[in-house]
């Protein structure tokens, strides 16, 4: 598409079963009742001009450019903030009216720069545009008046400047800020003819203030007050190309806004059914690690990880992996080879690598980063409902009355949907935090949870286990909609299980340090309070006991009866773009693509003939499993595409001795991450700016990605796959991802009715698509659970085996902050540093002046299994005895001091649960010199002079 | 593939199926393995000591050498 403005009906969509018929301008119109004016004439092709509406915030009338006559009714009434009414006789253009919005527009002007041909927004301005709407030549009263030029600009923030001289308060960016963010950050500070907008407390800066800088404001602005510093520079769009984020795994939509290949601004789509709209500092600003000077573009080889690196051709590269590849698999078998795939990638390039490992290699030794997130959800939500996915799409929140969060930080890990659901809970509907930090959601503008259990890092099945006893015992369950929906004899056995008086509340209050009161109120208010539904992230699942929590909070969700409508649900913030992608495309090592364990005769053999080829019917390794078995020589060859195990996963010392007892790393990424240190192969990645395909978000939501720049590598990821496959002797020959997802379609039955056209016409799609579910599935198990009847499953509390003691009293949590993502190896290589420089560990005061700790000093972070240095953060958001940090910079990496323990079902580490003593520090640890030593002669690219 | 991690493995999966009864948890934590664990690991384990396992993954491994 060419560049064009996205449309603006001035005011929000209303949904309505009523209809309402209106006369506009000689026009019949029917729209839905509570539409207003403007509204109904935009969606019926008139115009009307204005400059203080936009149909992301709410009617507000101010600007008073948008008068109408209506027949009957007295005045010029603004058509924003009037509603239509049936009958209703509506004018637009009128001499009248022209005379009202000149005048108007006259007095706009008379106090703005007039210097639209150097302003950014030339030829992109709503004030602009207005001006010659109206037909404005003339402004009778000059310029010399009192006006407002001459204020200093605020350049502070690094995405955006805002530029006083250019503002007309019209408080669109405050509303955007108010509404649509959700954040309250901005203010209209002074009064009349002082007024002006401003961030945080008068002496701020947008940069020092609480600003989030999601750009909802930049986006919202008629001007060019607020506005990309990347438009200031580089000028214009020229088209704008919709695709899909890469980061987290809300699944925005943007339109890429381009000139020739260079990318100008992100800017969130309107129409995209999982943001509306909205978008947070990372997808709308973080996008430039994609043109940044690490990323390696060339491949490499070499023979040993001590050795400089040397660039080679793409042919060469492939030819030498492949070699190698075929080599250690005729001398050790398949079973010594695996891969890796990438949640970061498309579904399409992850079905691949999948599909590479087990009809390629010969192995099923193929897994995912969802191995260290959410393969406990997967795991615990097939057993109870029978699908490894969430139950719910994110408008279903809009009809919550209670939401429970537990273990998941979404104002920093999944920004674009707290937006939504803090409006929900603006609007009145309850909240019941469970997590042992104060995360902003407890406390933030106009919200506050009804009850934070903030309970003990590794007691969460304790906590869900007395929620239930409360409800079951106090006679709160929803027996009917067990009755219908669930095996009863089931729930009969875990009501009896949860029943015991060991599981209340009272009697766990000293294992979850959860006031049992507290504890009670909440379960009532769940079970009470409407309709509940149930949100999750990492601290759910990074725990020992992850699928055992996954599993209650899939039997709390059933004995409220909270699934199987809008409003309700289990509910898994995924963490990274595609995760639930990457699992449905059969990265994990006992299944095939849609969930079918490799066991399955009829299922193999579908796909071995759809490949040619016989498949291994044993399962194959986890990740973890993957470095034991390097570590006994049985596994020796290792394909990781986007990942970075060395820093993501736990135990950093394990981690690496397993990559150097490999014989063969290969590495296909953006930059040298810090696995690459252990590379003998790297194969250079393409962006999610250079490729076609899909990626899939937490609500299953099945979106396209579309290219909108050439690879600057030359091939993009699945092409790099193919290759490799091509070079090892497998006669694949795709075109374009579509044929991949043509593939997947005719092979997953979850993805029967799924094709990149049909995508491309409806815009997205949520899995199930097949005859059952011809148009998709936005709530599942509506009539009935995927499994057949719902099924309770007894989960006991059984403490982790990492405990605190005198040599390491305090426990560890980790987690993530809203600018930077996973192990940062993006948003590092871009201006979010700004916000987050650097790793920092919370201390709670006591903790800290027991050890003699000041805020920002640098201290020791000590475990069982490694140590390492880094800046304190003294604050009482987190519990005596608790203390969290962050995992995205590798100067620190948190994962030196994380352990082996994981998840017993699925090995998830337990990164939210080790052991540590904090004690003051002078300088970095041995291992960081060492690694830091280590990291740098590893990066070494010897240069070979030209021939 | 070391004995004593393949031996707390297999334990934590029984102790966190335990209580679904003795008999369930059993046939729970042979299925687990079964479905779970790469050749090699199974081999391992089977062939290894089994002196540290917990009654139920003791009695589950003795479920799975049956079928090798």
């Amino acid at each position: 598409m060419g560049y064009e403005r996205q449309a603006d009906f001035g005011t929000p969509e209303v949904l309505s079963d009523q209809q309402v018929t209106l006369t506009i301008d000689g026009r019949e119109v029917t729209v839905p009742a509570g539409t207003s004016v403007m509204r109904a004439a935009g969606q019926c092709g008139g115009s009307i001009p204005s400059l203080c509406a936009t149909d992301s915030v709410k009617a507000f009338g101010s600007c008073r450019m948008c008068l109408v006559e209506v027949e009957g009714m007295r005045g010029t009434p603004a058509s924003c903030t009037t509603l239509v009414a049936p009958g209703m006789v509506v004018h637009t253009q009128t001499d009248r009216l022209a005379r009202i919005r000149k005048s108007v527009m006259e007095l706009y002007i008379s106090d703005h720069p007039l210097d639209c041909l150097t302003c950014s927004a030339n030829n992109d301005c709503e004030l602009q545009d207005t001006a010659a709407e109206v037909g404005l030549r003339d402004v009778r009263y000059g310029y010399d008046g009192k006006n407002h030029m001459g204020q200093a600009d605020d350049t502070s923030n690094p995405y955006f400047a805002f530029e006083a001289d250019k503002c007309i308060v019209c408080s669109r960016c405050v509303r955007a800020c108010d509404e649509v963010q959700g954040t309250l950050a901005l203010a209209v500070n002074g009064r009349g003819f002082g007024s002006k907008i401003g961030a945080g407390q008068l002496e701020d800066t947008f940069l020092s203030s609480d600003c989030v800088s999601c750009g909802a404001c930049v986006q919202a602005c008629p001007t060019s007050a607020l506005m990309e510093k990347s438009v200031k520079e580089l000028g214009k769009p020229e088209r704008a190309v919709i695709t899909t984020c890469a980061y987290c795994g809300v699944g925005c939509t943007f339109r890429a806004e381009m000139k020739g290949e260079q990318l100008v601004r992100m800017v969130p789509w309107k129409d995209g059914k999982a943001n509306r709209g909205h978008s947070c500092v990372k997808g709308r600003f973080a996008w430039g690690y994609a043109n940044h000077q690490d990323r390696i573009l060339n491949p490499m080889i070499r023979e040993s990880v001590d050795l400089p690196w040397h660039e080679v051709s793409w042919e060469e590269a492939l030819k030498y992996t492949a070699d190698k590849l075929n080599a250690i698999k005729a001398q050790h078998g398949p079973r010594a080879l695996g891969g890796i795939t990438s949640s970061r990638c498309t579904n399409e390039e992850t079905f691949l690598v999948q599909k590479l490992v087990r009809s390629g290699f010969g192995s099923n030794n193929v897994d995912t980063c969802a191995r260290v997130c959410h393969s406990p959800t997967g795991y615990g939500l097939s057993k109870t409902f029978g699908t490894s996915a969430g139950t719910q799409d994110f408008d279903s929140v809009m009809e919550a009355d209670v939401v429970l969060v537990i273990g998941a930080n979404p104002t920093d890990g999944h920004p674009v949907f707290a937006s939504r659901l803090k409006r929900r809970l603006r609007q009145g509907a309850k909240l019941i935090v469970i997590d042992p930090r104060r995360i902003d959601l407890v406390k933030s503008p106009h919200i506050k949870a009804a009850h934070h259990l903030a309970l003990q890092p590794g007691t969460n099945v304790a906590v869900m286990t007395a929620l239930a006893h409360v409800i079951v015992t106090e006679g709160l369950a929803a027996e009917a909609f067990i009755k219908e929906r669930c095996d009863w004899d089931e729930y009969q056995d875990w009501a009896r299980f949860v029943a015991e008086e060991r599981h209340s509340p009272e009697m766990l209050e000293p294992v979850t340090r959860v006031p049992a009161s507290e504890l009670r109120a909440a379960a009532r208010l769940f079970a009470t309070g409407g309709n509940g539904a149930i949100y999750y992230g990492l601290g759910v699942t990074e725990h020992s006991q992850g699928s055992s929590t996954v599993m209650s909070i899939a039997n709390l969700a059933m004995v409220t009866g909270n699934i199987g409508r809008r409003g309700v649900g289990v509910n898994p913030l995924r963490g990274q773009n595609n995760v639930q992608g990457s699992c449905d495309m059969g990265s994990f090592p006992h299944e095939l693509p849609g969930y079918r364990h490799i066991s399955n005769a009829d299922v193999r053999a579908q796909f071995e003939a759809d490949w040619g080829t016989r498949l291994d019917p044993e399962p194959g390794l986890r990740i973890p499993n993957m470095l034991d078995a390097a570590l006994d020589g049985s596994f020796r060859a290792l394909y990781v595409q986007g990942e970075d195990i060395l820093q993501s996963d736990p135990n950093t010392h394990h981690v690496a001795a397993g990559l150097k007892a490999m014989e063969l790393v290969i590495v296909h990424d953006l930059f040298l991450n810090e696995t690459a240190n252990y590379a003998h192969v790297f194969l250079p990645g393409s962006t999610f700016l250079e490729k076609d395909g899909t990626f899939t978000n937490a609500e299953r939501r099945i979106q396209l990605v579309r290219k909108v720049m050439e690879p600057a590598n030359g091939y993009a990821d699945w092409e790099v796959t193919q290759e490799l496959a091509k070079a090892m002797g497998l006669g694949w020959n795709y075109s374009h991802p579509s044929e991949i997802m043509d593939e997947i379609a005719r092979l997953t039955p979850t993805f029967t009715g799924v094709s990149h056209a049909r995508l491309e016409a409806e815009g997205s799609l949520q899995w199930p698509v097949n005859d059952a579910n011809p148009d998709g599935s936005p709530i599942m198990h509506v009539s009935g659970f995927v499994r057949g009847k719902g099924k309770f499953i007894v989960t006991d509390y059984i403490p982790t085996d990492e405990r605190t003691g005198p040599r390491y009293p305090l426990l560890l949590t980790t987690g993530r902050v809203l600018s930077q993502y996973n192990v940062g190896a993006q948003t590092r290589r871009t201006d979010n540093t700004a916000w987050h420089p650097e790793d920092l560990l919370e201390i709670h005061p006591l903790d800290a002046e027991n050890r003699g700790i000041k805020d920002g000093d640098w201290i020791r972070l000590a475990s069982r299994t490694g140590e390492t240095t880094l800046r304190a953060t003294v604050t009482d958001r987190v519990a005596p005895g608790v203390v969290y940090t962050t995992f995205h910079h590798p100067a620190t990496q948190a994962n030196v001091v994380t352990t082996d323990y994981s998840d017993w079902a699925t090995n998830c580490p337990e990164y939210k649960v080790t052991a540590v003593q904090v004690l003051p520090s002078n300088g970095p640890s041995e291992w960081q010199e060492t690694y830091a030593s280590w990291s740098e002669k590893s990066r070494r690219v010897a240069r070979v002079p030209a021939e | 593939m070391e004995i004593d991690r393949l031996t707390y493995m297999a334990n934590q999966i029984a102790r966190n199926l335990a209580p679904q009864g003795e008999e369930e948890a059993i046939e729970l934590t042979f299925q687990h393995l079964r479905d779970f664990w790469d050749p090699r690991m199974k081999t391992a384990m089977l062939g290894g000591n089994r002196a540290g396992l917990d009654p139920i993954a003791r009695v589950a491994v003795e479920k799975l050498a049956e079928l090798a």
